[in-house]
């Protein structure tokens, strides 16, 4: 009888046919399986050697030195000094336009054919290459502008590099707010700015932090629009300190000096010849990582915990 | 809720008339939201300015190069050597690199990131998915340059274990690298749209006795193709500009070849090769970056605009 019932018409044998699409599955979630741990495997490589490349040249005067010509008194001082101090022109930059081009896109726009271009637009711009960007601060600041090869046009690159994933974020975050709240808010009285100041941008905080977060990490990172508007690799001084000791005490004399930051620092060792300047590739690098992966951990860490809160 | 009939307790006190709006007000919260509303505005078509910004300068600067060079020559010509005392303007070169070297990277991306995404969504118990997505995101957040790092210094050598008389650079590990970086990227846009294709398409395949395999790739994989296809599309136009392994790993010659093994500028390679100099701003070998740079925003551009109705096709289907 069981055999009889294995067979199909036209003589197919049936368990044969399942027996094969089993191992068919098995072997798929084993390709599946093999691929993840590839690729888990390739962040451990690139971590460790990293790690076994740079950490012994990590020391305190490696953060206090600036770049020298002699490998082991090079230190990356200029570099990360550069890198905080364009990276709050950037965040002062790209959070206020995309959170406000965010809420607009959410809360304001009505459908028509202007809406459309510009979600069309911020799609597009997100996938510009980076070096684009470098191109038109390059053509535009620089040269239109002239504002030369500084802190403010740097800065200025990077906030627009940013601006799409802030504003990607900025409405993901809003839309995920129940209707109910405008409902309610409008019920009591409220207006639209109302609204959104007292209800929407609250709830949205820590979905537009995450965001903001993810960009700032990339922007750390990104090399290619910096060299691009032709940053100096060899700076061994620092930018005027943004405090003074005089009135009116607040400086913004930084944000015209020269600067090197840490992606263009570690290229520039990179591509020395030198085996021991690659050693102090590897511990920027290492800084660098560190960096980033910080950034982007604590960007997971408050999404887990909305998701947390949300269930 | 206790708080709420407190509070209209405390104003029942208060007389009528001053629980109303007064004119001032209303007139004032009327001119702030009208504000408000201009504001955001521009915040938002403020990045329509940016793309015109960029295609402006590209153009123009791109129509002084131009003026020089006849596009024919810079369309055909085999040799890229604007710094050279003979300068000859072709951009084929440099299109080959950049094709082989993204080529490499979407040979390892594409099966890698496609096998990853079905796992996820159709094998991989919640827990693992939940641990892995963010793993694979912390992939994506490395530094391009770290990863040029890893190219030159370690995979390179790798390979030459395998491949003796691999020369330094060369356009395999910068490939290879850039597949593990873009990896990422189509694992999760894949891995978004197959998880879109609604559970009773999977049920009814899994009540007519289909296998996980089978349902993945005989419903999920097709429902959910126009995403798939996006996330590839969207992998390719990030190869090609993606900037930094390719600039410390794949050398700076321009070299017509197919070759991986030899060493070959792109297109962003160039670009970062010419503003390391110091090139006059009126040169032509400056003006060439430009010319080089719209290329580039013309072929990321047509990838970007297929993937965007792609996706967006995808969304309208469910």
């Amino acid at each position: 009888m069981a055999t009889d019932a294995a067979r199909l018409p036209g003589g197919i044998d049936s368990r044969r046919l399942i027996g094969r699409a089993r191992r068919v599955d098995l072997a798929f979630a084993g390709a599946g399986l093999l691929v993840m741990v590839v690729a888990m495997a390739m962040l451990m490589a690139l971590v460790l050697d990293l790690l076994v490349d740079g950490l012994p040249r990590l020391s305190w005067d490696f953060f206090t030195n600036f770049p020298s010509r002699r490998p082991g008194r090079a230190g990356i001082l200029s570099a990360w000094v550069g890198t905080t101090l364009v990276m709050i022109v950037t965040a002062a930059l790209a959070v206020p336009l995309g959170v406000a081009a965010g809420v607009y896109l959410e809360e304001y726009a009505a459908k028509n054919w202007i809406t459309d271009v510009i979600e069309i637009n911020v799609t597009n711009l997100a996938g510009v290459p980076s070096i684009i960007y470098g191109l038109l601060a390059l053509g535009l600041f620089v040269y239109g502008f002239g504002l030369g090869e500084t802190i403010l046009v740097a800065g200025m690159v990077l906030a627009l590099l940013t601006l799409p994933v802030v504003i990607v974020a900025t409405r993901e975050a809003i839309r995920s707010i129940p209707q109910e709240v405008r409902e309610a808010a409008f019920a009591l009285g409220a207006d639209q700015w109302q609204t959104v100041r007292i209800y929407i941008l609250p709830a949205a905080t820590p979905g537009i932090l995450t965001g903001a977060i993810i960009g700032l990490a990339r922007a750390i990172g990104e090399t290619a629009p910096v060299i691009t508007i032709g940053a100096l690799t060899f700076i061994a001084f620092l930018p005027p300190a943004p405090i003074q000791p005089e009135f009116p005490f607040l400086s913004f004399e930084w944000l015209n000096s020269p600067f090197t930051v840490m992606p263009i620092q570690m290229f520039n060792w990179i591509s020395r010849p030198q085996p021991e300047f690659h050693v102090n590739a590897a511990a920027a690098g290492l800084v660098l990582l560190a960096m980033t992966l910080l950034m982007n951990g604590l960007a997971i860490y408050i999404r887990y915990r909305i998701r947390k809160g949300m269930r | 809720m206790a708080t709420a009939s407190e509070a209209t307790g405390a104003l029942g006190a208060v007389p009528r008339a001053s629980m109303q709006p007064s004119g001032p007000f209303l007139r004032r919260r009327r001119l702030v939201g009208r504000l408000v509303r201009l504001v955001l505005f521009a915040a938002a078509s403020f990045s329509v300015f940016v793309t015109v910004g960029i295609v402006y300068i590209l153009i123009s600067e791109s129509l002084v190069f131009f003026g020089h060079v006849p596009i024919v020559d810079f369309l055909t010509d085999t040799q890229w050597t604007p710094l050279f005392a003979n300068p000859r303007y072709g951009i084929l070169p440099l299109l080959s690199g950049t094709l082989v070297v993204a080529g490499i990277a979407l040979l390892v991306a594409i099966p890698a990131g496609t096998t990853l995404a079905i796992y996820l969504s159709e094998y991989a118990p919640v827990a693992m998915r939940e641990t892995i997505k963010p793993l694979l995101e912390l992939l994506a957040g490395v530094p391009t340059v770290v990863y040029g790092y890893f190219a030159l210094l370690f995979v390179t050598p790798l390979l030459r274990t395998f491949i003796p008389g691999l020369p330094g650079f060369n356009m395999l590990a910068p490939g290879l690298v850039m597949g593990i970086m873009i990896l990422p990227y189509v694992t999760s846009i894949s891995e978004d749209a197959m998880r879109a294709v609604p559970r009773d398409l999977r049920e009814g395949a899994f009540a007519l006795g289909f296998t996980r395999f089978q349902t993945a790739t005989g419903v999920v994989v097709p429902a959910a193709f126009s995403g798939i296809t996006a996330a590839y599309i969207l992998g390719m136009s990030r190869a090609v500009g993606e900037t930094m392994v390719v600039a410390i790993a794949a050398g700076q010659m321009p070299n017509l070849t197919l070759d991986p093994t030899e060493q070959a500028a792109t297109i962003t390679a160039y670009i970062v090769q010419v503003s390391l100099g110091d090139l006059p701003h009126d040169s032509i070998g400056y003006q060439t970056i430009f010319a080089a740079g719209l290329t580039l925003f013309v072929i990321t551009l047509a990838f970007n605009m297929i993937g965007f109705y792609l996706r967006r096709r995808f969304r309208e289907v469910y």
